[in-house]
């Protein structure tokens, strides 16, 4: 399957990824070649075979539903990025994360 | 050797902080230092050991992966996304060595979120092999690769995808171990593609790999995927004789791609093991050449949801300058991956998006299926399977840093051993033009004992994993 | 032109866990923002996930309730977009193989001017846990939303229909019954002010006896059924008269605007979804056995359906009567103590469905916090058995009791409610009224059957209400015979 500019540039907006077009040029020559070498599986032909997740055949192990976690905002917001555009405190307040206006 | 008392643990972290201090800034396989926490560490060990408390590893300084995280330690995974994180918490493999009194030595460079096999895709500069600093140490666990060679730790910890501790193993002449995956908790380890990685140790000998898996080993009812077994012993089988041992030689290690050099190595490892009682049997792993499609399926897939969290909103990097919350996150997410990063994040997003699905993702998995047949195949007729770690020595930097798929395919003798989960290793086994070269052990699942076994006794009678790069002794 | 909508409901239940779905943070609601935002919660680099065995449970529980198939081997999917309130950039969920497979609701669409009430099946089509999001608060920073991650992680069931209601009022009595149900079998707290009961209702429309579905619009989160009526009414006339003025429907979720009654196409929402769902790799496929089926069983309450016709069978109530109080556990228990309290079952009936539950709804009380409680309503219904107490004076009676002026005997006495069963005191009193009503005797004897009763009316008004009108009947009719 050929790729396109068109196909880079759809899949760098579902990844959030900005990409000039000159970056898209030199993108697409490399994925294609990657692409080119994955296209080497639809020679095998995989009828009847059993999509493989995990390495072992196992079960979900469960959890008891006890709560085990304390309050740790504190040090966790700790590690809080950067407000941004001009200001250098960080993006929480109020306990909350800050982020530009969540529009519905 | 600490418990003899011949020199403390606080003496011999100074004299690995000294070797770093000295080494470090050439070679920079560490990241991130913090002296005073290393010896507040080696004090506490020593009184350990003095109260006779001491475990093997108690006091040893031990180099550990930047994608471990660690609590109050820089953890960066490589990545300027994660330039300025501070980790709040501990993973499984740190808490248990700290659990013995180990010695957290630093954190060591990587290709950035464990994506590339030379160690050049850190957003913190190559690392430098020891052998021939114009080279590379391989990845990503290059960092941890180059301090095991240069002697700037006891031993270390890395990580395994699709090579990540043998291929760096075998450029930097040291005994690496990927265990069978589900052996080692993922808990605290940041994820790459998370049905593949797997911790392991490396260091000098098997031996040394053996106590650190006595540590890293271990169920976790954090992680889901953690095999909830009985403790071993992984020194156990150390001593054992390989009198029969049925070694398997897959053609397909022995083809097209194969460095001369390296296959030379390689075929006199063999015939030293012949020596030691060993039966050689040809065996085929014939799926061996789609290991490389299915991984670059797979592997980008998970990793392109894996490191979605990295948005800019809760840590990490957030861009300076954003118009709204699609600029912020497009911006925040351009800036702080490097372009490896994001090209596996691209082509994840691809295979998984609509229309594709079948074809890509589904169909790898169909693939992944087959090539883990073909282990359990070959595993009834041999007891291990030995092959090359990578297909050559250490290339130059910058060598394959613009062709992708050349890089990728350093890893095609051992992605197949993370798709099927079964463990493997690399063992020094002799020099090609100067340059180390690694013997490749497969064993069966939960073999290690075995397999370190079958490393130790060819390290009694050859001597290459105690061969040290000049100019840093 | 004739049109028909069909709806179906999508529904996310909040499942009553003490802890998330992935890890053992906190689900309590009205916390500080964030502090029940534990590592997992907020996707620190490294962490993962493990499956709560109670959520596993609660969807057990719901696919025994529903008859539906439990999936004896399901699997976690990531469904893939970034929004601040996830943090892992993607959603746990299920997607090819859910818990829950298929299975079906009776519902009772209540009668509405001239259409009778009626029962109908719903069919579910599959249920599927997966964890909420967290919230966007704003406010705290102007023109900035701010993130609480408390909420992310909370279990959900999510209940799919298929498009089988043809009305606002199917849908929200499919709704109804749902939220019952739910509570009813203990999975879910059902309070839709806080969330824990959401729904998305898909709306399409289509000319009568077409057998092709109409382009769809979604609306979203809906946490009221007054809201919910509403919005299926506007949307219905909205797509008809788009479709009458040549028009056509788009695809589209859409929220539906209380204030104004209208529904409006959500803006972030516009761009097609491409979720890249994929298995997840950090859990493992879920199996539950016959015998964790039998288990779950064994801990089940009665289901709604069993009750009501064991309420039909046992105490002869009839199917309305027996569906009514088993429309919620509360009702259904409430009665039942009332029964075992020693009231007879059929005035236990009417009077829970009664005076009970028109006092209840005129105050806007639960049956929780209902003053009257199942032993006194019972007190007061063997006082009406044994002729203590008439069913006239037993509504002040129970009046007294809602004011909590002390027990039934004391407010009987208190009140001077008892009636007079003394045959001879209401001989006496029968006699005084012949006698002083000669004109009604003779119209009686002249054939005027009308005089009977005003006859009984005088020698109840002597009694002052308290003989007992049963006695005073026989005794008149004799005395006249």
């Amino acid at each position: 399957m050929a790729l396109s500019i068109e196909d880079i540039k759809k899949v760098a907006h579902l990844a959030r990824l900005e990409i000039s077009d000159a970056d898209a040029s030199a993108t697409l020559a490399k994925l294609s070649g990657i692409l080119g070498l994955i296209e080497q599986m639809q020679a095998v032909d995989t009828t009847g075979i059993v999509p493989m997740s995990h390495s072992q055949d196992l079960s979900q192990r469960l959890r008891d539903d006890i709560v085990t976690k304390t309050n740790q905002r504190e040090a966790f917001q700790k590690n809080a990025p950067m407000l941004g555009n001009g200001s250098a405190e960080l993006a929480v307040a109020e306990g909350l994360y800050l982020v530009p206006k969540v529009i519905e | 050797m600490l418990q003899t008392k011949k020199i403390s643990s606080v003496e011999l972290t100074q004299t690995f902080l000294g070797r770093i201090a000295q080494h470090n800034p050439n070679i920079n396989a560490y990241i991130a230092l913090d002296e005073a926490k290393s010896l507040a560490q080696a004090k506490a060990a020593d009184a350990l050991i003095a109260a006779g408390k001491a475990e093997p590893l108690t006091g040893i300084p031990i180099a550990q992966k930047d994608i471990f995280c660690a609590k109050d330690w820089p953890t960066t995974c490589g990545s300027k996304m994660l330039a300025n994180f501070v980790a709040p918490y501990d993973a499984h493999v740190i808490t248990q060595f700290d659990a013995v009194g180990a010695v957290n030595l630093g954190k060591t460079n990587m290709d950035e979120f464990a994506m590339g096999s030379s160690n050049e895709t850190s957003y913190f500069g190559g690392v430098k092999n020891p052998w021939d600093t114009e080279r590379v140490p391989g990845g990503s666990s290059g960092g941890s690769a180059a301090a095991v060679a240069a002697r700037l730790c006891a031993a270390a910890t890395g990580t395994d995808t699709g090579g990540s501790i043998r291929q760096p193993a075998s450029l930097c002449g040291f005994t690496g171990l990927k265990p069978t995956y589900g052996v080692v908790s993922r808990y605290g380890m940041i994820a790459f593609a998370s049905s593949l990685d797997q911790a392991g140790p490396m260091a000098k000998s098997a031996e040394d790999c053996a106590l650190m898996m006595n540590v890293m080993a271990g169920f976790d009812e954090r992680d889901s995927t953690s095999l909830n077994r009985e403790k071993e012993d992984y020194t156990r089988d150390l001593a054992k004789p390989l009198q029969g041992l049925r070694v398997g030689l897959p053609k397909e290690f022995f083809a097209e791609g194969l460095d001369a050099g390296v296959g030379k190595v390689i075929d006199e490892a063999i015939a030293a093991y012949k020596k030691l009682g060993a039966e050689i049997v040809e065996i085929s792993l014939p799926n061996t050449g789609l290991s490389i499609p299915v991984y670059y399926v797979l592997a980008p897939a998970e990793a392109s949801s894996n490191l979605s969290r990295y948005d800019g909103v809760r840590y990490g990097h957030r861009t300076a300058e954003y118009s709204d919350l699609m600029d912020m996150y497009c911006k925040s997410r351009a800036e702080g991956f490097g372009a490896e990063v994001k090209r596996r994040i691209l082509i994840g997003t691809y295979v998984l998006s609509a229309g594709y699905y079948d074809a890509y993702y589904l169909k790898a998995q169909q693939i992944r299926r087959l090539i883990a047949e073909d282990f359990v195949e070959a595993f009834k007729q041999c007891d291990v399977i030995m092959g090359p770690a990578a297909p050559s020595t250490a290339f130059k930097a910058g060598e394959k840093v613009d062709d992708p798929v050349a890089m990728y395919l350093q890893d095609i003798y051992t992605i197949s051993t993370n798709l099927a989960g079964l463990p493997g290793m690399s063992v020094p086994a002799g020099f090609s033009n100067g340059l180390p070269v690694g013997l490749q052990i497969i064993g069966n699942y939960f073999d290690e004992a075995r397999m370190l076994n079958v490393a130790h006794q060819y390290q009694q009678v050859t001597d290459w994993h105690l061969q040290m790069p000049q100019g840093i002794e | 032109m004739e049109w028909e909508v069909v709806i179906g409901l999508e529904t996310h239940t909040q499942l009553k866990t003490n802890t998330k779905i992935f890890s053992g943070a906190s689900t309590a609601f009205g916390a500080e923002p964030n502090t029940q935002a534990c590592e997992v919660s907020i996707a620190l680099p490294g962490v993962l996930p493990v499956l709560n065995r109670e959520a596993v449970n609660c969807a057990i529980k719901f696919g025994l309730a529903v008859n539906a198939e439990i999936a004896p081997r399901s699997v976690f999917a990531r469904k893939n977009y970034f929004y601040p309130d996830l943090p892992k950039g993607y959603q746990i969920s299920q997607y090819e193989l859910p818990v829950v497979g298929k299975g079906a609701v009776t519902i009772q669409v209540p009668a509405v001017g001239k259409h009778p009430a009626y029962e109908k099946v719903v069919n579910i089509t599959r249920a599927h846990l997966e964890e909420d999001a967290g919230k966007s608060v704003h406010g705290a920073v102007e023109g900035m939303s701010g993130i609480d991650l408390n909420r992310a992680g909370t279990p959900l069931l999510e209940i799919v229909t298929e498009p089988d209601m043809r009305s606002a009022a199917e849908a929200v009595a499919y709704a109804k019954k749902l939220h019952e149900l739910v509570q009813w079998i203990g999975i879910c707290d059902g309070n839709m002010q806080e969330g824990s009961f959401r729904c998305d209702v898909n709306v399409s429309v289509r000319k009568k006896g077409s057998d092709t579905l109409g382009t769809r619009r979604e609306i979203k989160n809906l946490n009221s059924f007054k809201f919910m009526q509403q919005a299926i009414e506007y949307e219905t006339r909205w797509q008809i008269e788009t479709l009458e003025d040549g028009g056509t429907i788009q695809q589209a979720t859409v929220l539906f605007n209380p204030d104004t009654g209208e529904t409006r196409a959500m803006r972030s929402k516009e761009e097609a979804n491409d979720y890249r769902y994929f298995p997840d790799p950090d859990l493992l496929p879920l199996t539950i056995s016959e015998e964790d089926k039998a288990r779950v069983k064994a801990q089940m309450p009665e289901l709604p359906e069993a009750m009501k016709a064991r309420f039909e069978a046992e105490f002869g109530l009839t199917s309305y009567d027996a569906a009514t109080l088993t429309a919620s556990r509360e009702l259904a228990d409430f009665f039942v103590q009332t029964v075992h309290a020693g009231a007879e079952a059929k005035p236990a009936a009417n009077w829970v469905m009664g005076a009970v539950s028109a006092k209840l709804n005129a105050e806007e009380k639960s049956l929780t916090d209902s003053p009257v409680n199942p032993n006194q309503l019972a007190s007061l219904l063997k006082r009406i058995a044994d002729n203590t107490i008439s069913n006239n004076a037993a509504k002040q009676v129970f009046e007294a009791l809602w004011n909590g002026e002390g027990d039934v005997d004391a407010i009987i006495a208190a009140k001077g409610l008892k009636q007079e069963s003394d045959s001879g005191a209401i001989e006496a009193i029968i006699d005084e009224v012949l006698k002083a009503n000669p004109a009604m005797v003779e119209e009686f004897k002249a054939g005027k059957e009308k005089a009977f009763n005003a006859l009984v009316g005088q020698a109840m008004k002597a009694s002052k209400g308290k003989a007992n009108p049963a006695q005073v009947n026989e005794i008149l009719k004799k005395k006249l015979s």
